[in-house]
């Protein structure tokens, strides 16, 4: 990715996601969120994130691998209980990458 | 006895001006105390949330630096989007090699959830300048939402745009310092490190803090066992559809879940 487009990339998302954070106080009193939206919008990061994560952890290398040779989906599965359980981000990412790391030491070619 | 500032009309015209002013400048003294009060009560509120803002921050500049980002294009993008997860959502999608289109969508739309912080936080932001508003709504964060709404709730009488203008600038300092730390440590980490997966592990915690209730467990699992059936549609597209089919199934779960309480 050359470092214009990369720019254009920042400016594009920032500018989508300052409207998201603008739009609904600049129209108070002109336009109410409809309710249909509001209930709608609860289930963004709960259905977002799973759709990033879920991949991810199927997919490694961009094919489908459920065996026990796919270490990050095993790797995935040890960090899916501490965040469940802690719900901390470094916590999860460092149980998880050290069992990666275990992983590919113990049974890794 | 005639009063003194009735001998002469500019004396009393002075005089009432002079009061005015002295009145006023009590009054401002008063607002001003008030600001900074409620500003510092926003600072403060702020701070144990940082033990959570702070490592969350370091992991973004590491993974920028992870996908190959300068340091400068780091600290460019977290001053632009200053939105975490889209922006390590964007990491993940450069390091496989999604398309730029893909990447905007999928950033936005887990932005998504800034257009419902705003209409929450709208009634509390009002009567100030477009350019204000406009300030106060570019730091918006999810942790500045959380901690002002729960103080909101508890105090009335405060001058909630300055406790939310407190807590939100102290979040955006502490993020971007934090970043450029991060931007400066991941440059130092070999890419054999396998880094990368970091990205899934992290969104795999702020989705556990997503899952509030059952509906957004329905709307996890869809989505994200949607996303990994359409895993092979053209231009990973299967990341949106499988996103706005997840909404729509935690959507029918709670209607369905509303219905049965109806019912019961």
């Amino acid at each position: 990715m050359s470092a214009a487009s990369l720019w254009l990339l920042f400016v594009v998302i920032g500018l989508g996601t300052f409207l998201q954070r603008f739009l609904f106080i600049y129209l108070f009193g002109k336009i109410e969120m409809p309710d249909w939206l509001r209930r709608a919008l609860r289930f963004v990061p709960a259905a977002a994130l799973a759709a990033l994560v879920f991949p991810a952890l199927t997919h490694p290398t961009g094919h489908l691998d459920l065996s026990l040779h796919n270490f990050r989906l095993l790797a995935g599965l040890g960090g899916a209980i501490v965040a469940w359980k802690t719900r901390n981000v470094l916590l999860t990412i460092l149980v998880g990458m050290i069992l990666l790391w275990g992983l590919e030491l113990a049974f890794g070619v | 006895m005639k009063k003194w500032s009735g001998k002469n009309p500019a004396l009393f015209f002075l005089f009432g001006t002079w009061y005015t002013h002295i009145k006023n400048k009590e009054k401002l003294v008063y607002k001003t105390m008030r600001m900074n009060k409620d500003f510092s009560a926003g600072v403060r509120g702020a701070l144990p949330i940082l033990i959570g803002v702070i490592p969350f921050a370091m992991i973004s500049g590491v993974a920028a630096a992870s996908v190959g980002l300068t340091f400068f294009e780091t600290l460019g993008m977290s001053v632009i989007v200053f939105a975490g997860a889209s922006q390590l959502a964007v990491f993940q999608l450069m390091s496989v090699g999604s398309p730029w289109i893909i990447m905007v969508l999928t950033a936005w739309i887990i932005n998504l959830r800034f257009t419902m912080y705003s209409a929450t936080l709208a009634p509390y932001l009002q009567k100030l300048s477009l350019g204000q508003k406009a300030l106060l709504a570019y730091m918006l964060s999810d942790q500045a939402f959380g901690i002002s709404v729960g103080h909101f709730a508890s105090n009335e009488k405060i001058s909630h745009r300055w406790f939310y203008f407190g807590a939100a600038s102290t979040i955006w300092v502490a993020w971007q310092i934090s970043a450029i730390i991060g931007s400066l440590l991941g440059a130092l980490v070999p890419a054999s490190w396998g880094l990368d997966f970091a990205f899934p592990l992290s969104f795999m915690a702020l989705m556990f803090a997503a899952l509030s209730d059952h509906p957004t467990v329905v709307a996890a699992l869809a989505g994200g066992i949607i996303a990994v059936l359409a895993k092979g549609l053209p231009y990973n597209t299967g990341l949106v559809l499988a996103t706005f089919l997840g909404i729509a199934a935690g959507y029918a779960a709670e209607s369905l879940k509303a219905r049965q309480g109806v019912a019961q």
